[in-house]
């Protein structure tokens, strides 16, 4: 995670990119692809970089659904709540999984284990519904089988 | 190098690609194969192939999407003898036997052959194109789909590609335009816009600097069009860009790629190093004066960023909002330089017609709406995938034909066309034409492409409620109209969902609509009321029956229905309360079950658990 240890590998990134905005959603996002979330210490370099205010970024930043502030847990889990998913009964995915894990979207567990993440469409629309684990695509979930899955996981 | 050696040593590749001395086997591998398990199915089949010794004469390759997403995982086994089967729903348990029964034996596995896939006809098994679900297809944008390695574009030379390109560099930038406008291409993002007349003001701007960029933002909950061919086919897709940088006189495109789609980056990446190693890309692109480089950027989840000035910010790295026009981005777009943007689908469509001319690509469609449309076919459909029709087509054909009919046999409802811009139609239209014109008198829209199937199970103030909860969550708060719009329609229709609706709110909608159509910034806002107007107009009687009778005809809001148990059909085996997650039934094995009122969470598990029809909604 960013902090003291870290700050090396950051500024090597930073290394690699120009001082123009352009870089600053890029930027943001291997920063975040890297050490999996946002923080203000990696805010701030980032801003620094690129001669932007701190302000600036955060604007920026939490403009995009992409971008979280808060570390994700160990296992991600993004719940498909596109059209395609929503007729074949995603609600009630997106509720066996608040139930099993106790968390709400956006939330991240107590332990640290799990994150969950509600998204519009995957593409995958074929296979609805969807359920992303840790970047694996699952299709034509239920309920059920998503509750399996996590406990698979655990 | 010319583009004849280019073209010479693409064909020398593409015959090792079919050789008959080797066998061959395609796995269909984009995003929605690999979720079905591809990369499983291939190892076994590297696996059982060593077993038997065969894997050093057997070429195995990930294809794109063949536009089958219901028969995934796809796999085409071709033999010595250049026969060549397309197996459908193959699992990994069934690879050994696929290889036994065609490789080894030289017959065909009959429980998972769909069809023969080489040119001469095979007696035994229908040809793919003459299954029911290809027949009405014609396919210009998904031509590459699923036949190619996507990965090489050797392959993509070798069936055309790049000579539509070699052909606009022969011609002047504004006969490539007139080429265009002769097509009758329109743009595929939504719009429907003339692209040789886009093409044309972005042209006559005079400045130092222009850019092109390739709209791959995907945003619409429910379609997948864009991705399957960026997956499938990067190269028609970058050619296109090509081809309109040459004819506006940019220098630099860029790809805006939403960031949900990591393999169609990856593949887009790997097509863009492919170009510049052969002189595709770069300075003097096949010894022309015509100079070029792309840059990929990657969306970050924002649905308005697929709109046009909110994308262009998004590329300078600023918030994603959208700005009044004009001044129109022809004029004043991308870092303030006339700037020209199009669909991926448009760019794909703009390599055919560059390759093939503008005559033939006319000849298909309607007189308005020329050409083919891809479509993303989903929601309660038997047959799920991708297609792509002549422009015309009729819905039934679409839905019955190519889609086999709505899932389980259950009775069709409507169709949602144009995602959360866009309308339901409903049953009764079932024979309307599909081009720009129909769609929109029945008061949807083409859209994007997308296409979800809705059954009898679906409540249509639900629907609209579903679409006001994304619009609403992704209006970027700029204008008013939008941000309080989307809201107010929202609580509006919760409310009417949960049982709390009041008769003067139907003509509130109304009115809130019209003032978002009229008053909003963006297209966001224009059309979000769009889904709301639509089952208005044709459901009225549904809002109705929320309002004053508080039932939900179709059972699903939660507020209005509960779950029973008809004693009568209930075996007691037990299922139910199985997949009953909150542990609201009980009963005696072989007796009938009851469901507690008071712990039902109305998820209706249990109904889809049952066997015997014996969960009742009421
Ligand atoms: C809210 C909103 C979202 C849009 N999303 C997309 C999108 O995801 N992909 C796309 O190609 N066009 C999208 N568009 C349309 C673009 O603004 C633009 O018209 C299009 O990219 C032009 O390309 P075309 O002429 O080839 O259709 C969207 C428009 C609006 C108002
Ligand atoms: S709607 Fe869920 S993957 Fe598209």
């Amino acid at each position: 995670m960013p902090g003291q240890s870290t700050d090396s590998s950051l500024i090597s990134l930073l290394a690699e990119y120009g001082k123009e905005r352009e870089n600053l959603i890029p930027l943001l996002q291997e920063v975040q692809e890297r050490f999996q979330f946002l923080s203000p210490e990696a805010v701030r370099a980032v801003a620094d970089h690129l001669d932007l205010s701190e302000n600036d970024v955060y604007g920026v930043a939490t403009f995009y659904a992409q971008f979280r502030f808060v570390p994700p847990g160990l296992h991600h889990i993004k719940v498909c709540e596109g059209t395609a998913c929503h007729v074949r009964g995603s609600d009630h995915i997106l509720e066996a999984v608040e139930r099993s894990i106790g968390i709400k979207p956006g939330q991240t567990s107590e332990d640290g284990s799990y994150s969950l993440e509600r998204v519009a469409c995957f593409g995958s629309c074929a296979l609805a519904p969807v359920v992303v684990v840790d970047d694996k695509v699952h299709g034509r979930m239920t309920g059920n089988k998503t509750q399996k899955l996590i406990e698979e996981e655990e | 190098m010319s583009f004849q050696t280019i073209q010479q040593q693409a064909k020398t590749e593409w015959e090792l690609f079919d050789r008959p001395d080797r066998f061959r086997i395609l796995v269909g591998s984009a995003t929605c194969g690999r979720a079905a398990g591809s990369q499983e199915v291939i190892e076994k089949f590297r696996e059982e192939l060593a077993n038997r010794h065969l894997l050093a004469e057997t070429d195995i390759y990930e294809v794109g999407c063949l536009g089958l997403c219901y028969a995934e995982v796809l796999v085409e086994i071709q033999g010595k003898d250049g026969r060549r089967i397309l197996y459908q729903s193959v699992e990994p348990r069934r690879v050994a036997d696929l290889i036994d029964a065609q490789l080894v034996q030289g017959g065909i596995y009959e429980p998972l052959a769909m069809a023969c896939t080489q040119s001469e006809t095979d007696t035994s098994i229908p040809a793919f194109s003459d299954l029911e679900i290809m027949q009405s297809q014609v396919r210009i944008v998904l031509r590459n789909c699923g036949i190619i390695d996507p990965t090489n574009v050797e392959h993509y030379i070798a069936r055309g590609g790049y000579s539509g390109l070699a052909r606009a560099l022969q011609m002047s930038a504004d006969q490539v335009i007139e080429e265009i406008q002769q097509s009758g291409l329109r743009g595929r993002g939504g719009a429907g816009f003339p692209t040789g007349m886009k093409w044309s003001f972005a042209r006559r701007t005079e400045s130092d600097r222009k850019y092109v960029i390739c709209n791959a933002d995907e945003g619409d909950p429910g379609a997948f069009m864009d991705r399957s061919v960026l997956e499938g086919d990067p190269h028609a897709v970058l050619e296109g860009l090509l081809v309109a940088g040459y004819a506006i006189g940019a220098d630099t495109g860029y790809v805006y790629c939403r960031a949900e789609y990591p393999l169609a980056i990856e593949r887009l990446q790997q097509a863009i190093v492919q170009m510049h190693e052969k002189g595709l890309l770069g300075a003097n692109i096949l010894g022309s004066n015509f100079s070029f480089s792309i840059k990929i950027k990657k969306g970050a989840g924002a649905f308005v960023c697929g709109e046009e000035t909110s994308l262009m910010q998004s590329i300078e790295g600023k918030r994603g909002m959208p700005r009044s026009k004009p001044p129109f981005p022809a004029v004043s777009g991308l870092f303030e330089k006339p700037t020209n943007i199009n669909n991926v689908e448009t760019l794909a469509a703009v390599s055919a017609i560059m390759e093939k001319g503008a005559a033939w690509y006319a000849g298909y469609g309607t007189e308005k709406s020329r050409g083919t449309k891809t479509f993303a076919l989903a929601g309660k459909i038997t047959r799920t995938g991708l297609i792509e029709v002549p422009m015309g087509i009729s819905l039934r054909t679409i839905i019955e034909d190519i889609g086999g009919g709505v899932l389980d046999g259950k009775t069709f409802k409507a169709v949602q066309t144009g995602g959360p811009s866009g309308g339901c139609i409903p049953a009764q239209y079932i024979d309307l034409p599909v081009d720009y014109e129909h769609l929109a008198e029945v008061g949807s829209i083409m859209g994007s492409g997308g296409m979800i199937v809705i059954d009898e199970a679906s409540c249509m103030v639900d629907m609209a409620r579903y679409f006001l909860t994304f619009t609403e969550n992704e209006s970027c708060g700029k204008c008013v109209p939008c941000r309080m719009g989307t809201q107010h329609l929202l609580n509006i229709l919760t409310d009417i969902t949960q049982g709390k609706g009041k008769p003067e709110h139907l003509d509130t909608l109304r009115k809130i609509g019209a003032t978002m159509k009229n008053g909003s910034l963006c297209g966001l806002g224009q059309t979000a009321a769009n889904p709301v107007l639509t089952t208005l107009t044709h459901y009225e009687d549904e809002y109705l029956e929320h309002i004053d009778n508080l039932k939900c005809p179709a059972g699903a809001c939660r507020s209005l229905i509960h779950f029973s148990i008809d004693a009568a059909q209930c075996t007691g085996c037990g299922a139910c309360s199985r997949a009953c997650p909150v542990d609201a039934i009980s009963g005696t094995r072989k007796e009938p079950h009851a469901i507690d009122q008071q712990t039902c969470i109305c998820c209706g598990s249990c109904r889809d658990a049952c066997k015997f029809e014996a969960v009742l909604v009421s």
